[in-house]
């Protein structure tokens, strides 16, 4: 395969794509699948075939507005339509060529204005099944020019210039990662996307597996090539079988194409990529949880150093990023690191995705330059909480996030602005919530999250996620005293300080976030025994000695 | 086994395996594995007890599966549990005496637009509420 093949490739379906009049995009994404859009698809083909109009019927990815789905879009014209049942097909249908169907329109302009679409460029425009889809938009493009016109260093160079940080949470800076992997020796390498989207609440990562998956591969292809690797490994959750199956087609399209194997574009440069199966659980995230779990063991994390960049998988050096991160990649390389590095904040660039769920008129997808304003991401993209309630709280990085309060929708969204206000960036899920959320409770499910995910290696997050739940199932029922409420604090620091990985060290943000912001709901829940939010279900008082702190030991 | 050449690295890629085929790891299937695989048994158990997804118990006929993520909780993931257990008289993660239904929650099934979402015999369904679901467990329980 050779630059001049690809451009082939992308002429002859863009040929193909030509020869009809209309596309018609149907979004095959697990929202709008689980309310019938493979019915619906088929009945837009059955409409199509009978009215004589040349349309081409496809099958795409996540479009965003999951909460109108099913989506459908007509191009050209790039109409929208909203809420589409198998029934309006033929309106559909005999509307090409005339004037929009007014009733399934959607007005959703203020939703996509904001928006800024790298990850997502091709979401909603290829068929994730075919790999000459994505050729057609530019895809292995980047491969290719890292292939034949740069040298590894030119590419670390490039990701170093658009300061690309990881988008799995922590925000560390890529290009400095592949340097220190590329630096470390060893004859063998490899190369590992962290697919193991554990965060609840988020699903931007199943997203673009899904949509877009030759996304990922080509990303993960370039970065083997920056370091020196020749084995890549795709850790996909077993919860996923969608994202396993569009993986495992594209993965085995790519070989076919010649894009993955031994020589690649008739060159030295040698890599393959293998699926990995998680099983349930959130640890694994962790990447020495992570690579344990490649091997074929229980995932606990081992304490760093050393760091998988210099002994990883097999006592390798590895390097292992986020399923976002390699979908940075291929348009850096595409249109230079500057280019990345002139969107989003200061210390932020580029683009995110997040998941926006919860109270909110318009959850799903959304992709937005770094350093927007959350006001913005709520109120104007997300269409603001449902008439009726009040926009209470905003909750990011899952359980190791924390919840910002509506006092602080002005910050820009960005790794050290989230981080200042208690929060982190997270993978990007965004959980809104309204004034029926009660933010003791909200804590408490997080706290049992932390409990039942804890590996069970170091004490600190075994004992303390436990003891801490305890606490705040106390507080909760409205048994809790103030005292209860010093000893969580006091708890809280010293699990944040001494647990070994990232999942002990981060649980107690969403208490103590919490407790920054929503003090007084805990002080109603302990002295004036009562819920504001009425969640939470509060008995008389039990007395005092039944209910000793220390009952219950992990 | 064969596809992956016996390694022990691929314990997790077997066992998947073997549950999709069987619906779930009795002693007999676990033991198996671990010595085909050269593994010691004491790691093959513990790596099936160390991840959810892998179940000793034998699944009922149907399974509902509430998701427990954030957003489904936010929305009331909780009253559909409850709702569900008094139904059927069981805890989550338990099946019915006669064996027709198990109720199990998930960690995240990636469908948080649509919350809260349950899995009908793993189809999702989304923004689901409390009557509707009983009304699957009926039918399924009359079945």
């Amino acid at each position: 395969m050779t630059i001049e093949e690809l451009e082939q490739i992308a002429k002859s379906v863009q040929q193909e794509n030509a020869k009809y009049e209309y596309e018609v995009n149907v979004c095959m994404d697990l929202a709008c699948s689980s309310q019938g859009s493979e019915r619906l698809r088929a009945a837009l083909q059955k409409a199509a075939d009978s009215s004589g109009k040349s349309v081409l019927v496809r099958r795409t990815g996540c479009m965003g507005p999951c909460s109108s789905g099913p989506l459908v879009r007509v191009d050209p014209e790039e109409t929208l339509y909203h809420h589409v049942d198998s029934g309006h097909a033929e309106a559909i249908v005999s509307s090409l060529g005339a004037s929009p169907v007014p009733t399934l329109q959607c007005d959703l302009n203020e939703h996509f204005e904001k928006q800024v679409r790298v990850v997502l460029e091709n979401a909603g425009h290829i068929d994730p099944e075919k790999i000459d889809d994505y050729i057609a938009r530019d895809g292995y493009l980047a491969l290719l020019k890292a292939l034949t016109e740069m040298t590894p260093n030119e590419v670390i160079q490039q990701i170093t210039v658009s300061a690309l940080r990881g988008r799995g949470g922590g925000g560390y800076p890529t290009g400095l990662k592949w340097g220190t992997v590329a630096k470390a020796v060893g004859d063998l390498k490899y190369v590992i996307c962290n697919g193991d989207e554990g965060d609840p609440g988020a699903f931007m990562d199943r997203s673009v597996m899904e949509g877009d998956p030759h996304r990922v591969i080509e990303g993960m292809a370039i970065a083997a090539f920056a370091v020196g690797a020749s084995k890549g490994f795709v850790y996909v959750r077993a919860e996923y079988p969608v994202a396993v199956a569009r993986l495992t087609t594209a993965i085995r399209d790519a070989r076919r194409r010649g894009l993955l194997g031994n020589n690649i574009c008739g060159t030295t440069f040698n890599f393959d990529v293998e699926i990995r199966l998680g099983a349930g659980a959130f640890v694994c995230g962790e990447e020495t949880a992570l690579i344990a779990s490649i091997e074929g063991r229980r995932g606990s994390p081992r304490p760093r150093p050393p760091y998988p960049a210099v002994s990883g998988l097999w006592g390798r050096p590895t390097l292992i990023n986020n399923v976002e991160t390699y979908a940075n990649i291929a348009p850096i390389i595409r249109n230079g690191g500057q280019w990345f590095a002139n969107m989003g904040s200061e210390r932020s660039k580029g683009t995110k995705v997040f998941a926006l769920t919860g109270k909110i008129s318009h959850t799903g997808l959304v992709e937005v330059p770094m350093g927007i304003k959350l006001r913005e991401i709520i109120e104007t993209i997300g269409g603001g909480v449902p008439a009726g309630h009040t926009f209470k709280a905003v909750q990011t990085g899952g359980p190791s996030g924390g919840c910002i309060p509506a006092e602080m929708m002005d910050i820009g969204v960005s790794y050290d602005a989230l981080m200042a206000a208690g929060s982190i960036m997270g993978s990007g899920g965004m959980i809104v919530m309204d004034d029926t959320s009660c933010m003791v409770n909200v804590a408490r499910f997080f706290i049992e999250f932390c409990m039942t995910e804890s590996c069970g290696k170091c004490i600190p997050c075994r004992a303390g996620t436990a003891q801490m739940h305890t606490l705040l199932t106390r507080i909760c029922n409205g048994s809790g005293t103030m005292d209860d409420l010093d000893l969580l604090i006091d708890l809280c620091a010293t699990v944040k300080e001494t647990s070994l990985c990232g999942l002990g060290q981060t649980a107690p943000n969403p208490v103590l976030s919490t407790l920054k912001y929503f003090r007084n709901e805990y002080i109603d829940h302990i002295v004036h025994k009562r819920c504001p939010a009425g969640v939470c279900d509060i008995q008389t008082p039990a007395p005092e000695s039944s209910n000793s702190p220390f009952e219950v030991l992990a | 086994m064969r596809k992956n050449g016996f390694a022990r690295y691929a314990l997790i890629e077997t066992l998947h395996t073997v549950q999709s085929s069987f619906g779930f790891l009795d002693d007999d299937a676990i033991r198996f594995v671990a010595r085909s695989l050269r593994v010691p048994l004491s790691q093959a158990y513990g790596v099936v007890t160390f991840y959810h997804y892998f179940s000793l118990k034998p699944p009922g006929k149907h399974t509902m599966t509430i998701c427990s993520g954030t957003a489904c909780y936010i929305k009331g993931a909780d009253k559909l549990v409850a709702a569900a257990e008094k139904r059927l008289g069981v805890t989550c993660g338990q099946t019915t005496k006669d064996g027709k239904i198990s109720l199990m929650t998930a960690r995240c099934v990636g469908a948080c637009s649509r919350a809260p979402v349950v899995l009908c015999d793993g189809e999702v369904a989304g923004e689901m509420a409390g009557d509707r679901m009983l009304e699957q467990l009926e039918r399924w329980a009359v079945e």
